[in-house]
């Protein structure tokens, strides 16, 4: 089961009372972007073994939509962070480069 | 006007806890900036309670006032004084950035008593409830089975779940599976 702590109220929330929301970071192309930004965008997903970084909205709870940076192979959860920002707080970057050295997940190293 | 009433008529059940229906109550839903003085004040005039920190529900009196999300709270006051405590509200934050709404009638309330409520509310949601984590003052939404709802403390030790008013029955049910005598599961 997996447990994360909501950033917004500070709960640690398991698995069922959150909803996965995809992909973290995702850069939107939408009207006049041309076709491939625009496919990219729509389809193209990282599926990585893993570091991964996605969305997850608190969904029975606050409701708010927050970050999480984990490995999908040992399901180590490195931290959960606000969705208002561009990329990964320098801390958890610390933690993942402690346990994965040389990881990378997009333009994020 | 037509006459009020709450979703289930004030059901009880007497299980090795009790569960019952507190009938209509007046609930306000505020949105807006938590941390401005504007809203403090507007809390303050609506319910006499101070504003409350993360997950956690004050009272003064007229009314209690619960943290739903960071920018978020639920007022809880009699079902009659709903509509006069949405004009204060609205007035006191009319040059805020905020939402209030009488959400009163879209939900329903139950009360849950006894010495083994814990384990009732343990049974239905992942959520910690012993004594240590959770007790009065403390509000925390969730789910109950399969639906989202709130549980808080009460200062007299008992707990009170508000869910929406569709699934009452829904909620009722469950809460009634869970405290049938010959479930007690003697945990908390």
């Amino acid at each position: 089961m997996l447990t994360l702590q909501c950033p917004y109220c500070g709960v640690w929330a398991e698995e069922t009372e959150l909803h996965a929301e995809g992909e973290a970071h995702l850069k939107r192309f939408g009207p006049d972007s041309d076709d491939a930004d625009f496919e990219s965008y729509l389809f193209m997903r990282e599926n990585p073994k893993g570091v991964h970084f996605e969305r997850w909205r608190h969904a029975s709870g606050c409701g708010k939509f927050f970050h999480a940076a984990r490995s999908t192979t040992t399901l180590e959860v490195f931290g959960t962070y606000s969705a208002q920002t561009m990329e990964p707080p320098q801390d958890i970057k610390d933690k993942i480069t402690a346990k994965y050295p040389g990881w990378s997940w997009r333009e994020f190293s | 006007m037509s006459k009020a009433v709450s979703a289930l008529d004030g059901v009880t059940f007497d299980g090795f806890a009790k569960v019952e229906e507190t009938g209509l109550r007046g609930m306000i839903t505020v949105r807006g900036d938590l941390a401005s003085k504007e809203m403090a004040a507007a809390v303050k005039a609506a319910t006499g309670a101070e504003m409350p920190v993360q997950r956690k529900i004050t009272s003064g009196d007229k009314g209690a006032v619960a943290w739903m999300s960071p920018d978020e709270l639920l007022v809880v006051v009699d079902y009659d004084a709903a509509n006069a405590t949405v004009a204060t509200l609205t007035d006191a934050l009319k040059d805020s950035h905020a939402l209030v709404a009488n959400v009163s009638d879209a939900r329903a309330v139950f009360r849950l008593s006894g010495d083994s409520r814990r384990d009732v509310l343990a049974k239905l949601a992942p959520v910690d409830f012993s004594k240590y984590a959770f007790g009065a003052g403390d509000i925390r939404r969730s789910r109950i089975a399969q639906v989202s709802a709130a549980v808080w403390g009460n200062d007299d030790g008992s707990f009170e779940v508000i869910c929406f008013r569709s699934v009452a029955q829904y909620v009722f049910d469950v809460l009634q599976v869970s405290a049938q005598p010959g479930g007690e599961v003697g945990f908390h």
